[in-house]
């Protein structure tokens, strides 16, 4: 049986690297993929894993987004001798299987991939020639081969400190690319509608990817925002559902992000976005509610729910809240009334979530969700937990200096019982993060103002020194605007 | 707002509600969107809904000749209901309407397709 099983080279993307394990886990589960690790699943871009078939390296290659291409593992090495024994070796001892590679009427193209060192045209040309043994009989077809080889050589992963050899020598077959293309497709760039917590395409096609979007299933975002998350969602199958509390984002009415834009378009709407990706059929409705309230149905149970909440510092964290108020209300019974909000700790907030989780996610259903934290007081403990959930991937992402979040993927594995008898207190950093970022910099934000001034002081006393004539560029700019209106 | 998401929402949130559905619907205005038929996901939505929610949804639609009272068994092998529950849950978008609390009476504006749940500060 192990004969049947093959090697390949799954060639990743050197971006989000913590989050390329799980994206891998999660893909594998999904489709329930057997596999065997060859080398360590280490922070390379380079891994060689063993599949039962082609078929199967090919099904995790139409879903990874942390994938660029996948190969058929020829041979590799970490010695230049010793590789081209072994692919001689490969070559004759497979014969029948790749005779219709060798073809004469097969068109082919060999790329050459250095990963940390670079080569020259000549030096690639000529690492192809030392492997003139290879039985090839086709012609050569750059544009649109029949049979594309790559010849790749790892030479580590530190641009300052290369070694004298490379790490590692590899040849195989290119079977697919995985699915960065959809990165581009998806970019927020072109995108309808927009905010300013729009989640960028590849991040959104991750967390998709980690919460295990299938055809047909039932997605949901308690805090849609823009909906970018629901696009991704929708882009591999999911019927999705979204929820706000913020009226006019939801109906697409608040301030513009893009800054060429004055005032939102009329057709601006996260029902369009799904629309502008083909998806339209997959949006089933957003709705303006506040996750602080239960609003659905015991009954309604989701097969993923993808958020990303409000961390406070772009947009509030806000829930309805009663307020006490000593004066006599005014407002009429026909007036339009907006709601007073308060603060949501995220402390309340995550609980919540994974309250919610708990009691509206089938079995084996996925939560995935980003918490912020400061990274010099992370610790696992204080990734919030729940009795009916299991953790099962937490990724970090740097987002400033001193700051990160992180990717948590909870599944569900018990069927939620009555609140008090399973659930336990979550917890939570016990200062809020949006405190934290504004009040605890490691320079607040007026001392910051007040050195960059003193260093254009200075700068403008050294200019002086030497002989030039510093320009006033806001007086400058005053009589700019003053000859225009003239 | 699709009549699948009616089927959804309650008016629980309110304090001294208990049970909050369903909803009673209005429809001042709605529309007709074209979707494809997928039974399989139907399928798997209904043993999520309510029937009664249904039917009264489709009552309100004018739509409760295509839909029976009570909800008829193995529904999965009956393609021309299972093609009419898809016209009702998922082709009705009610544009412009309300929601009605059935124990309050609380009203819930539909504006532009989405429902607002929103509630005020004395009302949580």
């Amino acid at each position: 049986m192990t004969k049947l099983w093959r090697k390949y080279i799954l060639w990743f993307a050197q971006e989000h690297v913590d989050f390329r394990i799980s994206e891998f886990e999660s893909i594998v589960k999904m489709f329930g993929i057997q596999f065997r690790p060859v080398t360590e699943q280490t922070l390379k871009p380079f891994w060689l894993v063993e599949f039962p078939d082609e078929k199967t390296a090919l099904l995790y290659a139409s879903r990874s987004i942390a994938l660029r291409a996948i190969f058929e593992l020829y041979a590799h090495s970490n010695k230049f001798s010793q590789f081209h024994e072994r692919l001689r070796a490969h070559v004759t001892g497979n014969k029948d299987e790749l005779a219709t590679y060798f073809r004469p009427d097969t068109s082919f193209k060999i790329t050459v991939e250095t990963y940390n060192k670079h080569f020259s045209q000549r030096e690639k040309i000529e690492k192809i020639e030392t492997m003139d043994y290879l039985p090839i009989e086709g012609p050569v077809n750059l544009k649109n081969p029949l049979v594309e080889w790559w010849y790749i050589e790892f030479w580590g992963l530190d641009p300052t400190a290369v070694p004298p050899e490379p790490e590692e020598i590899l040849f195989g077959r290119l079977l697919a690319h995985g699915q960065r293309h959809l990165i581009k497709e998806l970019s927020l760039k072109q995108r309808k509608f927009i905010g300013n917590t729009s989640m960028d395409a590849q991040l959104s096609l991750l967390m998709a990817n980690q919460a295990m979007v299938q055809e047909g299933d039932l997605v949901f975002d308690p805090f849609v925002g823009t909906g970018s998350l629901l696009v991704s969602a929708a882009k591999w199958g999911g019927y999705v559902l979204g929820a706000d509390i913020d009226y006019m984002m939801v109906h697409a009415r608040c301030r513009p992000s893009r800054i060429s834009q004055k005032i939102r378009e009329k057709d601006e709407s996260i029902r369009a976005n799904l629309k502008q990706y083909g998806c339209a059929d997959r949006y089933m409705d957003v709705v303006v509610a506040d996750f602080s309230n239960p609003l659905w149905h015991p009954r309604i149970s989701f097969d993923c729910i993808i958020t990303d909440p409000p961390y406070g510092i772009r947009e509030a964290t806000e829930k309805v809240d009663a307020k006490a108020n000593s004066k006599d209300s005014t407002r009429t019974d026909d007036m339009v009334h907006y709601p007073s909000t308060s603060h949501y700790s995220l402390q309340s907030l995550y609980g919540d979530l994974l309250e919610f989780a708990a009691k509206h996610l089938r079995l084996g259903g996925r939560l995935v969700c980003w918490l912020p934290f400061h990274r010099e007081d992370y610790n696992p403990e204080m990734v919030p937990h729940h009795n009916n959930l299991t953790l099962v991937a937490n990724s970090e992402q740097r987002l400033t200096g001193n700051t990160s979040r992180r990717l948590l993927t909870y599944e569900k594995h018990s069927q939620y019982s009555v609140v008090g008898a399973t659930q336990v207190p979550v917890a939570t950093p016990s200062e809020d993060f949006r405190d934290r970022y504004f009040n605890s910099a490691l320079e607040s934000r007026k001392e910051r103002r007040m050195r960059k001034a003193e260093q254009r002081e200075l700068g403008r006393a050294e200019m002086e020194l030497r002989g030039k004539v510093p320009s006033d560029g806001r007086a400058k700019k005053c009589e700019l605007n003053k000859a225009r209106f003239n | 707002m699709k009549l699948s998401t009616y089927n959804f929402l309650t008016s629980m949130a309110i304090k001294g509600v208990k049970v909050g559905f369903p909803l009673k619907l209005t429809i001042n205005k709605k529309e007709e969107v074209e979707s494809e038929f997928n039974p399989t996901f139907i399928e798997r939505l209904l043993p999520k809904l309510d029937w009664a929610a249904i039917y009264g949804a489709a009552q309100v639609a004018e739509l409760a000749d295509d839909i029976p009272p009570t909800q008829p068994e193995n529904i999965g092998e009956n393609e021309l209901l299972l093609q009419k529950l898809h016209h009702l849950l998922f082709e009705i978008d009610v544009l412009e309407g309300q929601l009605e609390c059935p124990e309050t009476g609380r009203i819930f504006p539909i504006t532009d397709g989405i429902p607002n749940m929103l509630l005020n500060e004395d009302e949580v």
